[in-house]
């Protein structure tokens, strides 16, 4: 019942959230801080209320002239009053932040599921372990969670200092080169949430989001199994001529395993087609939006580090035919 | 005692500047250098403003093509360094410029031309980053700017070079300023006013000018060891060359913390002065109040890991800074209650000032509570680096330092013009600025909590950030519009408002006691005071000390803590050597952008310049005890 009430008066928040944003919680840590949230919200709106209330009174209220004596001792009183209050709040909310901060890293690490994100200028590298052959595996942009486990994530960086938010599972945690921080999610509901950098990296920091998949832990094993794979063979002529196009124009920066492709300067595409996006987050994942990503990088995504590869429309065609054959 | 004429003519002898453009270069006035910092600063708030109005159209639709994001990154990055190091501070240091030697009924600052070197240096630093600006070599990185990012290999170029040399323009300003407030304040307090009969304005820049003068190292260090980074490739924030990225936001942020309240406490020095005045009753919790500032003080400087909360620390440090963070809210809140109760057992009269005052406790109070939400080490995960923190930074800002600046501006205006701004247009520029800003920037804690990114130069409208972000701009026009109708009352008023006389308002403080605007010499004699409000403590004509000379450049010395009466010391007179140094030190600090040789040869050129500067004239700096105190 009183979480029913407490929710109520919080609807018109609640409302705001969305696949990105702290109000709508899915995961334990951010659950933690959502809590957090609500009690500083209320601590911090019955003090304004107080305050604006006090401000009000003081303007408004008739006076005895001249004043009388129980006024300065009414005021002395009501400033330790006022002392109390504030304490009394900020007690309650430390030791609210006491709390949530323990919660943040709860989970056993034992059963955790190791998982290494490093930020890029302005993409996201991400490593699973092969649960076969214990190496570890490569993919980018598209971090996949099973549900009801806890991730330990460990974030590192490969240039500048980026930041890892994805606010519905939990709070963020800077990506420092140099350093490795780590950071635990334990996602509880299905479905395609949004993280983005939230550390000011350089031009393309807007365009450097990161999409979110919590599975049923089948389906997520089933996923983590097919990206182990290596990818596909080319499975018709113009893919085939694709596939050769890229290993001259592209291989230089991305892997495709399985082919020659073996860039790391880049994302690894070797199951590009099974993401949700393109260029961390900037583009839907169609074919003519990959076919305008090869031709123009810099005009989508200005300072990306994608040069923009010369290349024959033809054989550029071809390329986006290959690359959307990478399930 | 009002001076007669004879007496008049001496002092204005004595005390003029010489006439015309010599007189502009080598002036020591302190309210001719205020007035200069006052007027330079408000230009850079409006060139500053229109920066943000533009970056405001950009976000108003998602996938905007307005800005790209080279324009929007230096507009941002232009728009904060310019707002904290070359607006707010500066502003904040220029009011105690005019105000602390009047309030003393003194006749100038402990050193004056230090204070006309101040200002040239600030003029530097406002060049540098303006001038780089016109040439196309913009800061791009923010106003913080952090390696690796800002260090050589991911920005070439010299654009994070002009940021840092700026800060360093800024930063030996502020310290020069901060040492003539600190000494002007100890030493130059009228006889009798003992430390404990000083008014709360002069206790808050005494405490902001110490906090400035213990914190401003820390950046000069930091912007030096990142010139030095990338201009002789030593490795401090290199991580592959056994340096740490994050030394630079500890020292960054031992200085950025201190600064927030370096702009805070001299805004409740305001706010007590005219809550006072327009209560008409002494200030209640005057010890309260001082007391509150100068743990504010001391604690500004324990807590600037809240800034670095997402930065992976040691978690055990967590708790404490997220304690001490919180625990500053008690000062604070102590005073918002003192004045509030000053209100409540007084008569308040609600002219623009006042009105000033009560805006900014309801606009205020907001980003001391989200300030609270922020010094959650947990709960700062979600919203740091947000709008949420955009939000907050603003109202704290803007509400906390420059609504009672303005209201300041309106105080004291008949004071250093002695004409009244238009009680009218005072109120409606305060409803557009206070209903616009309010209406731009609380839907940003929104936006912050919806999950959107500071610093984003545009965003996909698959997001629904697009409706808040409508609001925002449309509240900022509205801010923006009300800063204009403002400024121009100024400017009307200044040739056509009506004579105010010296004491318009009945203030309690002793810059009320000489004319409007001031005489160059300020105040014919010393004032004796008997009490914390000398105006409305004793008869008229004001109990003075007389002795002090009137043919020469001559002010009093007092003790620190009882103000008795030391000796006199002769002022210095006006002086082109300010100016000359000030270049030294600027073509220095340009050149060693370029070329380390610039520091032996920079050296060098001050040691000159300084040299002609300390020059002995005169026989003796000082005349003698004066026998009584002491």
């Amino acid at each position: 019942m009183r979480r029913g009430a407490a929710l109520a008066a919080f609807l018109p928040l609640a409302a705001c959230g969305g696949i990105q944003s702290p109000l709508s919680p899915v995961g334990d840590q951010a659950v933690a801080l959502h809590s957090l949230l609500m009690l500083s919200i209320m601590i911090c709106g019955i003090v304004y209320a107080l305050v604006i209330g006090g401000l009000g009174w003081s303007l408004r209220r008739r006076r005895a002239e001249p004043p009388p004596d129980t006024d300065a001792r009414a005021l002395d009183h009501s400033l330790w009053i006022a002392a109390g209050v504030i304490l009394a709040g900020l007690i309650a909310l430390t030791v609210g932040s006491f709390i949530a901060d323990r919660a943040l890293f709860a989970a056993r690490g034992r059963d955790a599921l190791a998982v290494r994100v490093t930020g890029h200028q302005y993409w996201w590298r991400i490593e699973y372990r092969d649960p076969a052959s214990g190496r570890w595996i490569e993919t980018a942009n598209e971090l996949h969670l099973p549900q009801g486990r806890t991730a330990r994530v460990a974030l590192g960086s490969a240039d500048v200092i980026h930041s890892f938010w994805v606010p519905n599972v939990a709070g963020k945690i800077d990506m420092v080169p140099g350093r490795r921080n780590l950071v635990d999610l334990t996602p509880r509901r299905l479905g395609w949430f949004r993280g983005q950098c939230s550390e000011y990296c350089g031009a393309q920091h807007a365009h450097m989001a990161l999409d979110v998949k919590v599975d049923p832990p089948a389906v997520f094993d089933a996923w983590l199994t097919a990206q182990a794979q290596p990818a596909a063979a080319a499975r018709d002529a113009v893919a085939a001529h694709g596939a050769a196009v890229f290993a001259g124009a592209c291989a230089a920066c991305h892997a495709v395993r399985g082919s020659g492709a073996g860039g790391r300067a880049g994302p690894d595409l070797t199951h590009f087609a099974s993401r949700h996006s393109i260029a961390a987050g900037t583009l839907s994942m169609t074919r003519g939006n990959l076919q305008g990503w090869i031709a123009q990088p810099q005009a989508i995504k200005p300072g990306t580090m994608m040069p923009a590869v010369a290349l024959a429309p033809a054989d550029a065609d071809a390329v986006a035919r290959y690359l959307v054959t990478l399930r | 005692m009002t001076p007669d004429d004879a007496l008049r003519t001496r002092l204005d002898e004595a005390w003029r500047d010489p006439p015309g453009l010599w007189g502009f270069l080598t002036t020591v006035d302190h309210k001719r250098i205020a007035a200069r910092y006052i007027v330079t600063a408000l230009l850079l708030m409006f060139l500053a403003g229109v920066l943000a109005l533009d970056m405001r159209w950009q976000l108003s639709v998602p996938d905007n093509d307005h800005m790209g994001p080279q324009l929007y990154d230096e507009s941002f990055s232009l728009h904060g360094s310019t707002m904290l190091f070359l607006v707010s501070v500066p502003l904040m240091e220029a009011m105690a410029f005019w105000l602390v030697p009047l309030m003393l009924g003194a006749r100038n600052m402990a050193f004056p031309r230090l204070g006309a070197f101040s200002y040239w240096l600030y003029l530097g630093g406002v060049l540098t980053l303006w001038i780089g600006h016109a040439m196309d070599i913009t800061p791009d990185l923010g106003w913080f700017e952090y390696p690796p990012l800002s260090g050589p290999t991911y920005s070439p170029g010299h654009r994070a070079d002009i940021w840092a040399q700026m800060i360093t323009f800024t930063e030996v300003a502020a310290l020069c300023a901060s040492v003539n407030i600190v000494a002007t304040i100890l030493k130059m307090r009228p006889p009798g006013m003992t430390l404990a009969r000083m008014p709360v304005f002069l206790w808050a820049m005494l405490i902001a000018s110490i906090m400035t003068s213990l914190s401003m190292p820390a950046i000069m260090l930091v912007t030096s060891m990142l010139i030095s980074d990338r201009l002789v490739s030593t490795h401090f924030f290199s991580p592959a060359g056994g340096g740490d990225v994050i030394l630079f936001q500890h020292l960054f942020w031992f200085f950025g913390h201190p600064e927030v309240y370096i702009i805070f406490i001299p805004a409740t020095g305001f706010v007590s002065s005219i809550v006072e005045a327009f209560s008409r009753r002494p200030l209640f919790g005057h010890n309260v109040i001082v007391l509150s500032i100068l743990s504010i003080g001391a604690l500004a400087f324990g807590l600037w890991v809240h800034h670095m909360f997402a930065v992976g620390l040691p978690r055990l440090g967590n708790d404490f800074y997220t304690a001490a963070s919180m625990a500053i809210a008690l000062p604070a809140g102590l005073q918002i209650f003192c004045w509030i109760a000053t209100m409540w057992s007084g008569r308040p009269r609600l002219d623009t000032p006042m009105l000033w005052m009560i805006a900014f406790v309801a606009t205020f109070v907001i980003g001391g509570l989200s300030g609270v939400m922020t010094a959650s080490a947990a709960l700062d995960l979600q919203l740091t680096d947000t709008y949420f923190v955009v939000a907050h930074l603003h109202y704290v800002l803007i509400g906390g330092a420059l609504f009672p600046l303005f209201g300041a501006f309106c105080y004291w205006y008949p004071k250093a013009t002695g004409r009244l701004m238009s009680e009218r247009w005072g109120k409606v520029a305060l409803t557009g600025i206070v209903g616009g800003f309010n209406l731009g920037f609380f839907p940003m804690h929104l936006l912050g909590l919806m999950g959107m990114p500071r610093r984003v130069y545009t965003y996909p409208a698959s997001m629904g950030w697009e409706p808040l972000n409508q609001v925002a701009t449309a509240g900022s026009a509205i801010a923006v519009a009300g800063g204009l109708v403002f400024v121009a009352n100024a400017l009307i008023s200044y040739w056509r408002g009506a004579p105010s006389g010296a004491d318009p308002w009945g203030g309690s403080s002793l810059e009320w006691a000489t004319e409007s605007p001031p005489p160059p010499w300020n105040i014919a004699y010393a004032p004796v005071v008997h009490g914390l409000t000398p105006m409305w403590n004793g008869s008229r004509p004001l109990p003075v000390m007389d002795g002090l000379a009137d043919d020469h450049r001559q002010v009093l010395i007092t003790s620190v803590t009882d103000a008795a009466p030391l000796y006199r010391q002769t002022s210095a007179s006006p002086s082109i050597w300010p100016l000359v140094a000030g270049l030294a030190v600027s073509a220095m600090f340009i050149a060693s952008i370029f070329t380390p040789w610039a520091v032996p040869v920079g050296t060098l050129l001050i040691g000159i310049t300084l040299t002609g500067w300390f020059w002995p004239r005169r026989p003796r700096a000082k005349q003698g005890p004066l026998g009584t105190g002491g």
